[in-house]
């Protein structure tokens, strides 16, 4: 088995075509704003038969020329991708091997736009997305890494070796190594990112450090945002002492430096006290909380019919709260395990009570600021006037206005709780050593950084670009519900 | 005017006072006292043993008490131990405890005694202090300058080219923590195998002498992550000011663009960005622990 | 030039936005001609893009708006062709604009006399003392007191009065010949906006400006105005001289915007106002044909639904024309078919009564700083009054002067410092909300100001109308509650598919009507209508007012009706109150307040409201200065700062003592220390001429 190029075959063409594109569009894109720097702005004149008149010459040139440039890019990107699926294996190089893993995703992705196009006059605000670009481009990276995630963990497909596994001889080797003794041509024939320190693949471990982000960030975002929620509006409706203290433990909590709070809360010995237990306690108890008041307001005038749905939803959401905090090994074990729903190993229960504890105050802050705003709309001096109780007027009437602000840094907050995420695997704290999630990988590789850059980058660029692609839908959501 | 700034300093001292009591006691929990008997005395002490060593060290009394000594507004503890020495806070270097000062807190000077550095606290946080101060001043030129700039630009044409540019600039920064632009640059810039060899990379050297090949790297990466925040702020700014009726007068009133932005806008859009974040920053870049590189 | 060229000169101009679905077209085939000294009055409702011809001749329509046909002459030069530069100059020194909200249209961070100067210093290249001379001569002309001062000042130390006398300042600085003003007045209180139109008027003449002056007062371009064009859906439906248009008008639409609006004549129950029928067309909905054609009394199909409807000259007249095929075959001077005449409704017993309610308020100085020594705000000072069962109460003031506080304090949002609220003989005055039981609670409810706020715009119009009923406890079930649903909705004329509507789907007028059906669920005997329609445009004014009369007569509720419009008063309040910085000035009917004796305040606001009818003439009474806040009143009277009857009262009594109440006649009372003779003796401010 010979080693893997970069490119392969397909390089031969694509390359120089490449190169050439890229650096047109880098000059033009300059051009275009130095010009427009100077230049007065055009005033586009309509011509009788309807249609606007161009700027010509050179000006006119510079100022379209970025766009087709940008086109033939993304085009060349494209015979790249689909290059590497379609030729054979091998024959495409490195870049092609990895499209072809990739498959799976790529066949999800181009269902998910075709039918979120086709329908999305009639998706609401997720319909609305399409209609941005920078949505779109942030989407689509986001769900790359959602199916990848999926896929290669659930459905054991993408990634090429185990993550754990090391074969001898493959240490800090480069990106397109054969691994010795692979048969040909099947999956796992080469690391085609190169080994690590520890001679395990790369790739597959990138692939596989997705599912860590993809499993804990949104679930931890949203507790956050239930925390931040259940206290920001009441402190914003009720303003006074509640809004003073709340504000101030808040700040107090927002001063802490992250990482300083993170050695204190995950190091073995707190651990062993028991406090990230207790934490968890209190914090996974506002989702509960959350729900009995905001059904108790709804249905208060109709006492028989809120006793059920309380009695239903409010039981079952007890059951799963106790048994998330109850723990076998830790302070917290209580339920026999016949009625324990779900254990959660431990590290990752301290990772993330760690993050949602770091994230609630900034999501406090933001909610206490809508609903200050939001309470002096008419609507709740109509509420008030016909005697609604506060939770009704705070929860049923103010927070679903809230939403299209909430719904934005819920984007963003994702993509900060994976830089946190990140953080703590950079700083081995909480994640097990050997796990394939991305912080930790970075922090492995950067100790030969200057000799082997290849087993870090990887993970470096995955958590940029979702993080990125994170960002950019926030902004894509941003701009449409700004809109009409 | 006098009152405001003296309740703003009343808040940051208490929430100075919270966050100390905080992690005092959190360091003070029975696990870290045990770990600390066992790396300080012996690591194969008894229980027992350990149990006399902390009380010896007086660890054993209420965490509010050895707070307040900490903090130098409770007298110092004298204990005679059960080994028949006597110990004291305030007896360190073997000063006789007649002489020895009743309060030895940090009010008082005395931030304590680096068993692990073995040096004064206080002479630690000093060099550490200063390194931080050294690197977060060059971060703050870069950083706060060339974000406004781009902030700036970007926001005063909304949707032109150079706005979605330099926005895509600025979205990117923010999505690069320091342990990711860190990697990226010491691979483009510092690596020994691929790259382009201009800086040293490691950060290590700075502490003694700073140059340009060894401070550069460090100062870009933590400027860059900060920079995107502010310059999509400063964007933000300028856009809301740039739609703002005052401005549709200016131009109304015949002046160009260049002085509509100078003159009209600059300063109402400048006015959040410098106020709201730029003194959070500042004390988030201080509180941030440094980023060394390698 | 010569004095025939006009100074612009609009011809067949189209401007459309674009947005990423469709084109838009906002102003379709609309000319107009201003010679030089005339002041045009552009009139029409909100989306009739009078504002996108004002924003088309300064040339700054914004990214998605563009002039797709047409040209633009001012001086005979097209503003359309002009490059960016040529158009710099002309901004400002030629023509100048005002529009709406004065605070936002003054930079918060530069001193007024900086913003001033700039003017002439860019466009005539003059240095600074020259430039500040004249600022200083221009804010002189606008009447503010001490210049100098003001010219060192931000504009958030100034008021709303006096920012927009900088603003029309700043326009003059360079003397254009071209003024255009997009609604200059509507922010402003109406005493304040009288002062205001009265500045134009004069300054227009003094400088020999012309002006194209946009409004959605009919009266108000009465008062401005030479000449007038009306606009509907973005077309110029009719234009000609102020007297062609206001006596002879040749348009259905005008008619209708004329009958629809209450003028002295009107009458709720014998005369009642005729509201356009249906609702304005969306921009890209407009009918084929005549855009009016929908809701036309003299529409007549085949005809008036084909092609492309042109202006018509009217002969005889002075460049009188109309976009109307039928003008000639109408008859213009038909009377209005009396609708059926309503019995005015027997008034009951009393229902509510307050007796000296006080409301202070307790506010720190510096709010910014904390702390520091509180002040006491007097917002209501014993305010007195009963009101009956089926009776319409008036309750009239501007900003500040404690009717809304009044009504926070009724409905139990505060409570009340002193005095009493009784509510069939029970106090209330000391029972917050949450504490009254529900059939109180039912009994007083509210229709707010602002129909874009006051419905939850997350929540279907039918859920939010059966919340109020199971929150008042009606209905047995859901479904009960739903059939009661309905049949509010049809109490307020609304089609009953419209419960599964999300408010956004709704235009102004039927979110107010569904907020009046809210309020009357839970069978409520009193309501508060805070301004419920200072915020609709004309046309739908006159059928939510019908609609509150009409429920009021069925459900013979007691209606507290909260407003700053005189005209809307007169036409449908059996009783008026005139409240001024929290005091009662003067109570009465409706006939007792409207003619003399009056209190000077209510002298001055009734000279102050424009009349749309040429046939009406008023004294002009200017006041001088704005209202003072209610943070800081004056001592005394709180009328005496800005009365031009103070003279009358002997020995400075008026800035010492506030005056008594003073009853002239069964039910007419004044606040006032001015003798009873003199108070006889006053003129009536509206005298209508005799046919």
């Amino acid at each position: 088995m010979e080693n893997l190029t970069w490119t392969g075959s397909l390089g031969t063409i694509l390359y120089p075509t490449l190169l050439a594109a890229a650096g047109l569009f880098a000059i033009a894109v300059v051009l275009q704003i130095l010009t427009s720097l100077v230049v007065e702005p055009y005033r586009a004149q309509t011509l009788p038969d309807g249609r606007l008149s161009r700027r010509g010459g050179a000006i006119g040139l510079i100022e379209r020329a970025p766009q087709y440039l940008l086109w033939a890019l993304i085009l060349v990107v494209l015979g790249y991708l689909v290059g590497g699926v379609v030729a054979p294996y091998g024959k495409a190089g490195i870049v092609g091997a990895i499209s072809k893993q990739l498959t799976p995703v790529w066949i999800a992705l181009v269902l998910t736009y075709a039918a979120s196009i086709r329908y999305k006059r009639r998706l609401g605000l997720y319909g609305k997305l399409f209609d941005s670009t920078v949505g779109m481009i942030g989407f689509g990276i986001v769900m790359f890494w959602v199916y990848t995630a999926f896929f290669s963990s659930v459905g054991g497909m993408i990634a090429t070796h185990d993550p754990l596994s090391q074969v001898s001889g493959l240490k800090n080797k480069l990106p397109g190594t054969a691994v010795p003794n692979a048969t040909d041509f099947a999956m796992g024939a080469h690391y085609l990112l190169g080994g690590d320190n520890l001679a395990r693949d790369v790739f597959s471990r990138m692939v596989l450090g997705s599912w860590e982000v993809v499993k804990i960030a949104p679930l931890a975002t949203m507790f956050a945002f239930m925390v931040g929620i259940t206290l920001g509006v009441p402190a914003g409706y009720y303003g006074g002492k509640l809004d003073t203290v709340l504000s101030f433990l808040a700040n107090l909590i927002l001063a802490f430096p992250v990482i300083l709070l993170f050695y204190l809360l995950v190091t073995p010995e707190i651990v062993l006290t028991g406090i990230p237990s207790y934490m968890a306690a209190v914090l996974f108890l506002f989702p509960v909380l959350f729900a009995t008041v905001f059904l108790n307001a709804r249905f208060r005038t109709d006492p028989m019919k809120r006793n059920v749905i309380l009695g239903v939803v409010v039981g079952a959401m007890v059951w799963a709260y106790l048994s998330l905090i109850s723990q076998p090994g830790t302070v917290m074990n209580f339920l026999p395990a016949a009625l324990d729903l779900f254990n959660i190993p431990p590290g990752i229960l301290v990772v993330f009570v760690s993050v949602v504890f770091v994230n609630s105050p900034t999501v406090f802050r933001i909610v206490r600021g809508l609903t200050l705003d939001l309470s002096t709309r008419d609507y709740v001096a109509a509420a008030q006037t016909r005697g609604e109780g506060p939770w009704y007027i705070m929860l049923w009437e103010i927070l679903p206005n809230a939403r299209g602000p909430l719904i934005v840094d819920f984007c963003l907050r994702i993509g900060y709780t994976t830089i946190l995420l990140g953080t703590l695997g950079f700083f081995g704290l909480g994640l097990p050593p050997e796990s394939p999630d991305w912080g930790s990988t970075i922090n492995e590789g950067r100790k030969l950084l200057s000799i082997y850059p290849h087993p870090a980058l990887p993970p470096a660029l995955a958590l940029l670009s979702l993080v990125l692609g994170l960002n950019l839908l926030a902004d894509g959501l941003r701009e449409e519900s700004l809109r009409d | 005017m006098g009152l405001f700034v003296l309740r703003r300093f009343g808040v940051m001292i208490l929430t100075a006072l919270c966050l100390t009591f905080v992690v005092f006691v959190l360091t003070n929990l029975e696990p870290n006292l045990e770990k600390l008997a066992k790396t300080q005395g012996n690591a194969r002490m008894s229980d027992e043993q350990v149990e006399t060593w902390l009380s010896n060290r007086g660890y054993h009394r209420p965490v509010a008490v050895k707070y307040g000594e900490w903090l130098g507004v409770l007298p110092g503890y004298v204990i005679e131990g059960t080994d028949g020495e006597t110990r004291g806070r305030c007896l360190r270097g073997g000063v006789d405890p007649a002489d020895a000062a009743r309060f030895c807190g940090i009010l008082q000077g005395d931030w304590g005694f680096s068993t692990v550095f073995k040096e004064d606290v206080w002479k630690i946080v000093l060099t550490r202090l200063g390194q931080t101060a050294k690197l977060m001043g060059w971060v703050m030129a870069v950083m706060v300058p060339s974000s406004l700039i781009i902030g700036v630009l970007a926001g005063m044409r909304e949707g032109s080219k150079l706005d979605r540019s330099l926005s895509t600039v600025s979205i990117v920064t923010t999505a690069t923590p320091e342990y990711v632009s860190g990697v990226i640059f010491i691979t483009v810039f510092a690596s020994s195998a691929v790259g382009l060899k201009w800086f040293n990379g490691s950060a290590t050297s700075a502490m003694e002498d700073i140059t340009f090949l060894n401070f550069t790297l460090p100062v870009m990466t933590v400027a860059l992550y900060g920079m995107g925040y502010i310059a999509r702020m400063t964007r933000a700014s300028m856009t809301e000011v740039m739609t703002a009726q005052y401005i549709r007068t200016a131009r109304l009133k015949g002046v160009s663009f260049r002085n509509i932005v100078l003159k009209h806008a600059l300063r109402n859009a400048l006015i959040a960005p410098l106020t709201t974040q730029l003194i959070s920053d500042i004390g988030y870049v201080f509180l941030n622990p440094r980023i060394r590189i390698s | 030039m010569t004095e025939d060229t006009p100074i612009l000169d609009i011809d067949r101009l189209s401007i459309s936005f674009f947005t990423r679905l469709r084109e838009i077209p906002a102003v379709m085939d609309f000319s107009a001609k201003i010679m030089p000294g005339e002041a045009l009055g552009l009139v029409g409702e909100s989306g009739c893009g009078k504002s996108t011809v004002a924003l088309g001749v300064m040339q700054d329509l914004g990214v998605n708006g563009r002039i797709v046909g047409g040209s633009i002459k001012f001086k005979g030069r097209d503003l359309c062709t002009m490059s960016a530069e040529e158009l710099r100059d002309v901004r400002g020194s030629e023509i100048a604009m005002i529009y709406q909200e004065p605070m936002a249209s003054l930079n918060p961070a530069m001193k007024i006399g900086r913003q001033l100067m700039e003017v002439p210093m860019i466009h005539e290249g003059i240095g600074e003392k020259e430039a500040y001379a004249r600022a200083l001569e221009v804010v002189t002309d606008v009447k503010l007191p001490d210049p100098e001062r003001i010219l060192k000042s931000y504009p958030h130390q100034l008021s709303g009065g006096q920012q927009q006398r900088i603003v029309i300042a700043m326009a003059l600085m360079s003397k254009p010949a071209l003024l255009i003003l997009d609604e200059p007045t509507t922010a402003l209180d109406v005493t304040v906006e009288a002062a205001v139109v009265q500045l134009v008027k004069d300054l227009g003449k003094k400088y020999g400006t012309s002006m194209l002056f946009i409004s959605h007062n009919l009266g108000l371009v009465l008062e401005t105005c030479d000449r007038i064009c009306v606009m509907y859906s973005g077309e110029a439906v009719e234009r000609g001289s102020i007297e062609d248009v206001f006596d002879k008008m040749r348009h259905p639409y005008t008619q209708a915007l004329f009958r629809s609006i209450p003028l002295p004549g009107a009458d709720k129950n014998a005369r009642p106002l005729v509201a356009i029928p249906g609702n304005f067309p969306l921009p890209h909905e407009r009918p084929n044909g005549c855009n009016f054609g929908p809701r036309c009394d003299y529409f007549e199909a085949g005809r008036c639904d084909q092609g492309v409807i042109a202006m018509s000259l009217i002969e005889g007249d002075d460049r009188h024309q109309t976009r109307c095929l039928r003008y000639e075959e109408i008859d213009w001077d038909a009377k209005i078919e009396a609708g059926e005449t309503k019995a005015k409704a027997a008034v009951g017993e009393v229902v509510l009564k307050m007796d000296n309610l006080k409301k202070y308020y307790e506010v720190s100085a510096n709010a910014l700083f904390g702390g520091g020594h509180t002040k006491v705000v007097k917002a209501n000072e014993t305010l007195s009054f009963e009101a009956r069962e089926s009776e319409t109460l008036a309750i009239v003031g501007e900003s500040g002067c404690g009717k809304s506080t009044f009504a926070k304090v009724l409905m139990g949002l505060e409570t009340a410092t002193d005095g009493k609220i009784l509510l069939d003989n029970r106090e209330i005055q000391g029972t917050a909300i949450n504490d009254r039981d529900t059939g109180t609670v039912a009994d007083i409810q509210m229709v707010f100001q602002n129909p874009f706020d006051t419905l939850n715009p997350s929540m279907t119009v039918g859920r939010q109308i059966i919340r109020a009923l199971e929150i008042f406890g009606i209905g047995k079930s859901d479904a009960e509650r739903k059939a009661r649903m309905l049949e509010l909705l049809d109490l307020v004329k609304l089609p009953r598919a419209f419960a599964e509507r999300m408010p956004r789907q709704l235009s102004g007028g039927q979110k107010q009507r569904v907020g009046i059906a809210r309020a009357f669920a839970g069978g409520a005997r009193i309501v508060v209508a805070d301004e419920p329609v200072s915020a609709l445009d004309v046309s739908v004014q006159a059928a939510v007012t019908d609609l509150l009369m009409e429920i009021q007569r069925k459900e013979k509720t007691t209606l507290l009706f909260i407003s700053h419009d005189l005209s809307i008063v007169r036409y449908l309040s059996d009783r008026v109150m005139v409240m001024y910085l929290g005091h009662v000035v003067e109570i009465g009917t409706t006939d007792q307040v409207f003619s003399p004796p009056y209190h000077p305040y209510t002298e001055a606001l009734l000279s102050a409201v424009p009349i749309a009818d040429t046939k009406v003439e008023k004294k002009h009474i200017v006041l001088e200065g704005d209202i003072p806040s209610a943070m800081n009143p004056p001592p005394g009277c709180p009328f005496q700062t800005r009365c031009r009857w103070k003279s009358k009262v002997a020995g400075g009594l008026c800035e010492r003592e506030v005056p008594p109440l003073l009853t002239l006649a069964e039910g007419h009372e004044i606040k006032c220390h001015l003798a009873e003779a003199e108070l006889r003796g006053m003129e009536p401010v509206i005298t209508i001429a005799a046919e």
